[in-house]
């Protein structure tokens, strides 16, 4: 909307000038402050609708064994926050590698800790796993992005993301350049990966698409990227690896990378309704505190990173609109429209079936098992063995035999 | 020496036999085995779909009564006009409406059936007059004296697919005025140009629409819709309500009569103990409790967690929530952006569904005998969910001059000529999607060399591209509903086919790595024939150069 014209203070008035200049100045100040700052909260409206009307999250830890705890820890991480800001677990996808709380060398069995002295427990007790263990692997992996999943997937294993989806796809382990190693068996390229998206962009199944990854060389995973409305960022350049942050001598192993720890600290500080955008995101983790030099791409991205919000993202907050309008119903007209319903037949009272008929298994007698004559491979080897010592020895031993 | 010779010559041919059977039969052997099987696809077809040129063709009869027509123009009647107009939306997409309009005067019936005292009876005596099919329109024109309609509505505009207009007196031409109205009257029955161009929300670029086409579903072959109370303080409310009847009542009436556009399945919950995420403030001068619009989007998020609604099937859900405030946060009011009350105290979520809050009054404190049986209005709360329902899926209320009396729809929810609105626009996205589907499928193929195309992923595409051709071929004859049918059966296919499992392409090999593999295959073998090949080839090169040399 225009900004109103402050109408301009008639300057030939019965006051002395100095008088009433300031009261005038502050007036129109007044005036055209309040339109101005209710111009640039319209515009501020304007700017930050980025048009989504739901969030989803692809969590994958592609490493497996005790010794990438971290990777597992920094997933886990990641999905604590997520659910935290708001998106629900039927909108998140976690594929974990492998099972650290469960593992016979987890001193602290059914937790997963992210900082040292086991002070977060990440795993929770409302953890939703997706996809576990051999599971995740480079084909389930792109069957989840691209949609081409068996038809008997069941829902939470499936992303059902649209066109006004805005997707976070967050993938840690070790990696190289051109390549994120899954289940230290197979490696996913950057070519498929930005195949992937394509096919992605293609069928419109997202809206905007943040990747993070963490991994040694991350940055070269993104560079071959070539569709529009992702924005990525990459714990590492190409030729830097990425470290991890500290090992917990309770449990022996490093617990978190740098990066993710990092940026973990940035989202603690996120709430549903804060207005901190990616510019910020981008300045997590500094060599300083990384060793590593974090890299971000934004050139595929419409939007300016000044005015996407990392709720956006990370959360899920839902646009509303209020409700003015109503159906008239009448309800005296409900009985004649209406079929007329079936007469509901007298059923029986549904009961259980015989499940296992643990009587009749305790006391039966063992079964009679039916006679069979031998086998072949039996009859082979009798007559293998026949033949041998009649042939080693000669016929003439026939009659000692029969 | 001789010998030799014919050894020699012996090994010459053999070296040479060799390499002419590595050439002429294995080279072509090794490269049809090892080509990715691609069944045949009808590319010419894919291609000419994505160039969309939609003709949609709605046909109109104008219907005059006795006595609203100038005697001299009456017998112009019957005659048939069309008209068409054409927007060109983008190089690849472009909409034509056409408007097929036939003139002619009431038969007897249709003439008794105006002649009634009130509008609605008319409208419902002329329904069994028409032949019903979608897409079709009938205008009637009745005098302008006429006491047919109120006084001061100049068109009404009914349940089925028929309007009732007065005839424009002037001086001039008055066919011309008419078919002036009817043009209005039509597209507001109809489709606009705005409307269609909305739903290519995908061909055409985002800053040019508004919200109401984030609001609205996709077009999905099916709805999951789930009604749940949610009764966070069960100590002090007992509440009941009659779900089931309310939905056989006036839900399925609505979902009826869209079967014909998906397929819908209800269910309803009742969850104990939810609350929404966000504590409501006092206000002290109405001395009632207060969700402000900002705070109302972070309401959803806690609450989905606990629905579950999604666990079950695959298509889109919509949830309808009944929240009953505590009985300390209540009487619990919606408060919109300018700080007054909401009337129908419930808010919605564009693609997600609605949230309506049910307060309930409490009798004095002394007198209270907890927990207080409620039993819930359902007419209350269906009108508001109805309503909502609506809104998402894009059945939102045309903007009409003031002398247009709009029927309600009643208890079915949805008038014959919304359903046809949403039938337009959906047929219209069902064929862009196809075309995008499919041109996208192609682009793929081309990019990326090695997705198999099995036969049965080949005879999906074909039936894609001759349904949506079909489609096509339907709206612009004007038969709605055929065109509809066979839309949705094109994207039944054209999604079949892209997302086949067996479409995955995983493998990508980088060159270093192919020359990885064939090299210790084909190497051993090469190196001999090529070896042996060079040492003919140098040999006729001297036995060339030595007759020269001697004479």
């Amino acid at each position: 909307p225009p900004l109103p014209v402050a109408k301009p203070v008639p300057m030939a008035a019965a006051l002395p000038g100095p008088r009433w200049l300031p009261a005038a100045a502050a007036l129109l100040w007044a005036c055209c402050g309040s339109a101005a700052t209710d111009g640039i909260q319209d515009q501020a409206e304007q700017f930050f609708r980025s048009g989504h009307t739901n969030n989803w999250a692809v969590l994958v830890c592609t490493s497996r064994f005790w010794f990438n705890y971290r990777h597992v820890a920094n997933t886990l991480s990641v999905y604590r926050s997520v659910k935290r800001l708001g998106i629900p677990d039927s909108h998140i996808v976690l594929m974990l590698a492998d099972d650290m709380a469960c593992n016979p060398r987890n001193p602290k069995p059914a937790t997963v800790f992210s900082h040292k002295n086991m002070e977060l427990n990440v795993y929770g007790d409302d953890v939703e796993v997706d996809y576990r263990s051999y599971e995740v692997t480079v084909e389930n992996f792109l069957r989840v992005l691209t949609g081409r999943i068996p038809p008997s997937t069941p829902r939470s294993k499936r992303l059902l993301s649209d066109d006004r989806s805005n997707i976070l796809i967050y993938m840690t382990g070790h990696g190289g350049n051109g390549f994120l190693k899954f289940q230290d068996s197979e490696e996913i390229t950057n070519v498929e990966l930005a195949d992937a998206f394509e096919q992605m962009w293609q069928k419109r199944r997202y809206n905007e698409l943040l990747f993070i990854i963490d991994t040694c060389q991350g940055a070269s995973m993104y560079e071959r990227f070539y569709s529009p409305n992702i924005m990525a960022l990459a714990s590492s350049q190409v030729g830097e690896d990425s470290l991890s942050h500290q090992p917990d001598l309770g449990i022996g192993v490093h617990l978190m990378d740098r990066y993710t720890f990092y940026v973990l600290e940035f989202l603690e500080e996120i709430h549903p309704a804060s207005q901190t955008n990616m510019n910020d995101l981008f300045q997590v983790c500094p060599r300083s505190l990384c060793v590593s030099t974090p890299g971000h791409r934004t050139d595929l991205f419409q939007r300016d990173p000044q005015n996407v919000l990392i709720t956006d993202f990370f959360g899920s907050v839902r646009k509303v609109e209020i409700t003015t309008e109503t159906v008239a119903l009448d309800p005296n007209l409900v009985g004649l429209e209406t079929r007329v319903p079936n007469d509901e037949m007298a059923t029986e009272p549904l009961k259980y079936a015989e499940q296992l008929p643990v009587a009749q298994i305790i006391h039966q007698k063992p079964k009679q098992k039916d006679w069979h004559p031998p086998g072949g491979f039996i009859l082979g080897l009798w007559a293998l063995i026949i033949m041998v010592f009649f042939k080693t020895y000669g016929i003439k031993h026939m009659k000692y035999i029969f | 020496m001789a010998a030799d010779e014919a050894e020699k010559a012996r090994g010459k041919r053999a070296a040479l036999a060799f390499a002419a059977v590595a050439l002429v039969l294995g080279l072509p052997l090794w490269w049809k085995t090892t080509e990715t099987y691609r069944a045949s696809l009808p590319y010419a077809g894919i291609s000419a779909l994505g160039s969309l040129r939609f003709q949609l063709t709605v046909p109109v009869s104008v219907v005059f009564a006795k006595g609203a027509l100038p005697g001299a123009q009456q017998r112009r009647l019957p005659f048939a006009d069309t008209q068409e107009k054409e927007s060109l939306l983008n190089p690849k997409t472009s909409i034509t409406s056409r408007y097929e309009t036939t003139y002619r005067s009431a038969t007897v019936t249709e003439q008794a059936a105006l002649a009634t005292a009130a509008v609605q009876e008319a409208d419902a005596a002329l329904l069994l007059l028409q032949e019903d099919s979608l897409g079709a329109l009938t205008v009637y024109v009745i005098p302008e004296i006429s006491p047919l309609l109120p006084q001061g509505v100049g068109v009404y505009v009914g349940k089925h697919r028929s309007a009732v207009m007065r005839c424009p007196q002037g001086p001039g031409d008055v066919l011309a005025a008419v078919s002036a109205r009817v043009q209005q009257i039509v597209q507001a029955m109809s489709f606009t140009t705005d409307s269609i161009t909305a739903a290519l929300s995908d061909r055409v670029p985002m800053d040019q629409l508004g919200t109401d086409t984030r609001r609205p579903f996709k077009s999905s072959l099916g709805y999951e819709i789930t009604f749940s109370l949610l009764n966070p303080d069960p100590k002090s409310h007992d509440v009941h309500w009659d779900i089931e009847a309310a939905v056989s009542g006036y839900v399925q009436p609505f979902l009826d009569k869209l079967g014909l556009v998906a397929n819908f399945s209800v269910d309803s919950q009742i969850l104990y103990y939810a609350v929404l995420g966000v504590s409501p403030r006092f206000d002290k001068a109405s001395s009632s409790f207060i969700l402000s619009a900002l705070s109302l989007p972070h309401v959803i998020n806690p609450v989905e967690a606990r629905l579950g609604s999604s666990a079950t099937s695959l298509y889109p859900v919509l949830n309808f929530l009944l929240y009953v405030p505590e009985r300390v946060h209540s009487p619990l009011y919606i408060q919109d952006k300018d700080g007054a009350a909401v009337g129908t105290n419930a808010f919605h979520s564009p693609r997600w569904g609605g949230i309506m809050v049910y307060n309930v009054d409490h009798p004095a404190p002394d007198k209270a005998l907890l927990p207080l049986r409620v039993d819930v209005d359902m007419v209350r709360v269906m009108e508001v969910f109805l309503a909502q329902l609506r809104l998402l899926f894009g059945i939102s209320q045309v903007p009409l001059p003031e002398e247009f009396l709009l029927e309600s729809p009643g208890n079915k929810g949805l008038t014959d000529w919304e359903l046809d609105r949403l039938l337009w626009t959906r047929t219209v996205e069902n064929i862009a999607t196809v075309s995008t589907t499919l041109t996208s499928l192609a682009q793929l193929l081309d990019k990326i060399g090695n997705i198999v195309i099995k036969d049965d992923v080949a005879s999906e595409v074909y039936h894609a591209v001759a349904s949506a051709q079909t489609a096509m071929l339907e709206l612009a004859s004007g038969h709605l509903g055929s065109a509809f049918q066979a839309s949705k059966e094109a994207v039944i296919s054209s999604e079949r086919a892209f997302f086949d499992p067996s479409l995955l392409h995983l493998l990508y090999f980088p060159d270093d790595q192919k020359f990885a593999i064939y090299i210790p295959l084909f190497l051993p073998m090469a190196v001999p024939i090529l070896l042996s090949l060079v040492k003919i080839l140098r040999e006729a090169k001297q036995s060339k150069k030595e007759p020269t040399k001697t004479d």
